[in-house]
Formats: C-alpha cells, structure tokens, sequence
C-alpha cells in the first residue's frame, strides 16, 4: 500500500511539473500572440460594428460599416479590392511561373548555379521602401530613366507620367512588385527541386525522358505542396500591399490606385472613422482565410 | 558516368538557357548598380547626359547630406537594434513554444500548434486599429518597444513552424535519456535542446529579418518622432524632404542597402541554404 501511495504521490507530483513546464514554456509565445494578435483581432470585430472616432464610446450600429463598404462609392473599397485581386492576377501568372522556370532551371544543374541564386535572391534583401524611392527615379516624367529610354530609340510618343496617369498608375506598382518577389518564391521551389530524389531524375532520364519531360511529370508534381504555399503567399501578399502604393502614387491619382491597407490607414488619420477601418482590417482577415482555403481546396482537387 | 546514355539536351538550348539567366541576372543587378552611381552625382550628371554611366565627379557629399541633415546614420542604428531584439524575442518565444508543443506530451498540444499556425495566414494590418488606440492612449507610441514587440509577434509563427521542423529531427531517445539521469524538463530544454537547435537559429533568424527589417506600415503608422524612425520611414521623409536633389537620396538608399547585401555576399551560400532548410522544413 505504502508502495503504491508513494507512486501515486511521484506520479502527480510529475504531472504538476509537466503542467508548471508547459504553462512556463508557452507563456512568452501565448502573451506576445495573444495580445499582438488575438485580443486585437477580437475587438476589431467588436469594433467593426461602431461607429468610432477612436477615443469617444462609439454608437453600435451593427453590420451599416459592411454595408457601407460596399455601397458607399467614395470609400473605393471595390477598388481597392479589385487593385488587389489584379496584383494577385500577376503575381500569380506572371511572376510564380518565371520563379519556377527560374527553379527549375537551376535545379537541373547549370554552371555557376550558387552565384545565379545569390544574385536572384537579392531584391528580397532589399527594402521595398528602398525599391520603391529607386522605381520613383526610373519613372520620373522629365529625368527618369524609362522616359529617358523611350526619347532615346524614338519611342517619344509612348512617354507618360508613369505614376501620375490613371491609365499607367497601377501597372508601375505592379512591375516592381512582381519583380521584387520573383526571387523569394524561386528559392522556395528551388528548394522543393532540390528535394527531389536524384535516382528518380536519372531514371527517368535513362528511360528517353527529355529534360522537360522530366521537370513536367516527375518534379512538378512531387514538388506541388511547395506551389500551393507560394500560390498562398502571392495571393495574400497582394490583398496585403502597403509600401510600394504608399511610396508610388499614395493611392493617387483620384485614388484610382487604393488597396485596401492604405484605405485603412485613410480611415485612421484623415476621416477618424476607427469603425470602419476595424471594419476593413476584419474584410482582410476575412478574404485572406478565404483565399488560403480556397486554393487549398484547388490544389486538392487536381490531386483527385 | 553513365551520362553518355542520358539525352543531352541541344547545345543551342543550353545558350538560351544561359542568356535568359543571364538577362535575368542584370535586370536583377541594375537596380543597385544604378542607385550606387546616383548616390555619387550631382543633379547636372544624373539629368544631363550622364545618367547610367559611371559618375563622372564622385561626389561624396551626398553621403555626409545624408548623414546628417538625413540622420541615415541614427536609423541604420534603429533599424538594427529593433529588428536584433525583435528576432530574439521572436526566436527564444518560438523555441520554448515549440519545446512545449512537440516535445512534452500533452492533450492539448495539436490545439496549441494549429492556433499558433493562425498566424502565417493572419495580415499584419488585421490588429493595427486595436493595437494603435491602446498604444496612443497609454503614451507608448514613439518608442523602440511600441515596434519590437509586434515584430516579434508577427514572426512568431514562421519562427515556430520552422523550429518544429528542426525539433523533430532531434531523437526523442535523447530527451528520455536525459530525463532518466534527473535532468527535469526545464534542464532538458536548456542543455539538451538548445545547444542542438543552433542550425534552426539562422533560418529562422533570416525568415524574422525579412519580416522585420523592411517592415513599413507600422513603422510610418506608430513612429512619428524622428528619434525613433526606422530606415523605411527615415528614407521615405529624406525623399520628401530632397525632392529635387536626387543625390543625397540615392546615398540615403545605398546606406539603407549595402551593409545587408555586403554581409549577404560574404555569407550568402548560408543564407540561401538557409532559407532553403527553412522551406523544407516548413
């Protein structure tokens, strides 16, 4: 009896250690996380159904901000939304498939594969704030350098104000932007490449498979977890855009080119509407779980 | 080797293959070559004829406007201390986190990991609003902690994804072993685990500087000081405040960018291979 006591009192006093451990362990995580993100998050959606200055009570008005949101055309959450929904157009099919071109070709091998890697990866380095001041100069109208360019092999009649002209606004944002990451998503497939079993490569190779035959049937699609990833983080990434529309054109000219965090921005410091930009921070969340499901269902439906 | 059997491809083929990587490589290079030189010329070179050759005058004294009157100097500092201490936070949180998710065996543990996963999909814009109002009333807006501690939050997530990866190659025999001969689980945490989880330091250190060192909405949202500025704010007032004068804001642009890429350079076989780890093990 004394025997089995004793264990009985061992083994609580282990499981006590083991609760005080995890509780000690997962504090710093849970407070930063907790209250960085969840608690915020949460009185956004409270939030998102006043009407707020931010420092009063606030009236509850229930869902009028979503309503508003949509209807109201001078908030230009549509466009916003639709500016977004173009940058992911492109950085889906314009800059995922160069990053797995890129991928694969340097996963078959090539001369001098580290230093072509090192020198893709480089514009991630850099800081889009950095990007964007440099696009600022190649776009200016009177000294920049595409204008420049044009002038020079007597293009003149296709000069603009790149970043001031509604019809060319949006696609300045868009070059930079989709160039910039084109080296981050290639790493990421770079590495899947790599991860592929070399055997399986030759075999193929061995069995009068072509090279792209190879990448095509064997790489791809064992690499396919990896593209849904960057599918998500290019999707996502756009409805998120901030540096480069606040450092190009403010979301100018007549705010043709908002997205919607620099609405949201808007709603804080111009109109002191804290409501509806809880209400737009909620959208965001909203349409970025949307997106990631979304695309994860795709991906497991081609599987099938 | 066997390669005789293999079909090799058209040597044509493979000179595309190289002036295609090759053209990628400038378009990739041209953005710093070209700010370099801007950084050294006055206006009359970069607006006259000389626009993308070599500066004809070097021109240091962009670099001393940028300095000074630009105070580059004291935003690198900022930039630096806000994302190291962001990335160490951010980095010991993830480590004990993932030690108590994977490692000790708990019911609850899948829970805790899923919702810390909550975090990769979540935008950053999506507590700005709450985060802002509480920070504006309590006076702690315009200090190095009102950034360091939302960083370190938003790399969290990656931080913990990455170091499970890492952890889960640790053998779990070597934990048992340690806790036979009396090692608790905190003393099993801190001798055993960590000196072994060095490799996932890099990884995670470069996937958090990313996250951090660029970060601008809420730099320019809760920085308003010029003390405190980060280099993005820092760069995005210079260039407002030298509208016309384009030199010292390529000097301000080239001090905000090459020490990262020079240590890139020398480092930047561990760097790619570490992001890469980070990708395989994520």
């Amino acid at each position: 009896m004394e025997e089995i006591k004793n264990i009985k009192k061992q083994r609580r006093k282990r499981d006590i250690e083991k609760g005080l451990a995890i509780f000690v362990f997962l504090l710093p995580g849970l407070l930063l996380f907790i209250s960085i993100l969840i608690a915020p998050i949460a009185v956004s959606l409270y939030r998102s159904l006043y009407d707020w200055n931010g420092f009063s009570e606030g009236t509850f008005i229930g869902f009028n901000n979503y309503i508003e949101l949509f209807t109201n055309g001078s908030i230009k959450f549509i466009t916003s939304l639709k500016n977004s929904l173009i940058l992911a157009f492109f950085s889906v099919f314009i800059q995922l498939p160069l990053a797995l071109l890129l991928a694969l070709l340097l996963g078959r091998g090539v001369k001098r594969e580290k230093t072509f890697l090192s020198i893709f990866f480089m514009p991630v380095l850099i800081s889009t704030v950095v990007i964007g001041q440099l696009w600022l100069k190649i776009y200016n109208p009177d000294y920049g350098l595409l204008n420049r360019f044009l002038d020079a092999v007597n293009l003149g009649h296709l000069k603009h104000v790149w970043v001031g002209d509604v019809k060319t606004a949006l696609g300045s944002i868009i070059v930079p932007t989709v160039w910039q990451y084109v080296g981050y998503h290639m790493l990421l497939m770079y590495a899947g490449v790599k991860g592929v079993d070399i055997d399986l490569r030759e075999a193929a190779m061995l069995d009068g498979a072509t090279k792209w035959q190879v990448d095509k049937y064997i790489i791809i699609p064992i690499i396919k977890p990896i593209l849904r990833v960057s599918v998500i983080f290019a999707v996502t990434g756009s409805l998120k855009t901030y540096d480069l529309v606040r450092i190009l054109t403010e979301g100018g000219p007549f705010q043709s080119t908002e997205v919607p965090s620099t609405l949201l921005e808007n709603m804080l410091f111009l109109r002191n509407r804290y409501g509806m930009g809880s209400t737009i921070s909620v959208m965001l969340i909203i349409l970025c779980f949307a997106f990631a499901l979304l695309i994860t269902a795709a991906f497991k439906e081609k599987d099938d | 080797m066997e390669s005789y059997t293999l079909k090799e491809s058209k040597p044509i083929l493979k000179v595309f293959v190289y002036i295609f990587l090759g053209i990628w490589a400038i378009i990739n290079l041209f953005p710093i070559y070209f700010m370099f030189t801007f950084s050294l010329k006055s206006n009359e070179e970069i607006f006259g004829s000389n626009i993308i050759g070599l500066p004809k005058h070097w021109l240091w004294s962009n670099f001393t406007s940028a300095m000074k009157t630009g105070n580059m100097g004291l935003y690198f500092f900022n930039s630096l201390l806000v994302t190291t201490l962001a990335i160490g936070i951010s980095l010991m949180a993830a480590l004990m986190a993932c030690y108590a998710i994977t490692r000790i065996r708990w019911k609850l543990s899948g829970l805790a990991n899923a919702f810390f996963m909550l975090g990769l999909t979540i935008p950053i814009q999506a507590s700005i609003v709450p985060v802002y109002v509480i920070l504006s009333k309590a006076h702690w807006l315009n200090k190095y902690s009102t950034l360091i501690v939302p960083y370190s939050a938003f790399a969290l997530s990656m931080g913990i994804l990455i170091c499970t990866g890492f952890m889960s190659e640790i053998p779990m025999a070597l934990d048992e072993a340690a806790r036979i001969d009396g090692c608790g689980l905190f003393g099993t945490f801190f001798k055993i685990i960590l000196p072994l989880m060095k490799p996932a330091f890099s990884t995670v250190g470069v996937y958090s500087y990313l996250q951090c060192w660029n970060e601008f909405m809420f730099a320019n949202v809760f920085i308003s000081d010029s003390f405190h500025r980060t280099l993005p704010v820092g760069i995005k007032a210079l260039s407002g405040a030298y509208t016309t004068d384009w030199g010292p804001i390529g000097a301000a642009l080239v001090i905000a960018t090459f020490p990262t890429l020079i240590v890139y350079i020398f480092l930047s076989g561990k760097i790619t291979s570490s992001f890469i780890a980070g990708a395989v093990k994520g």
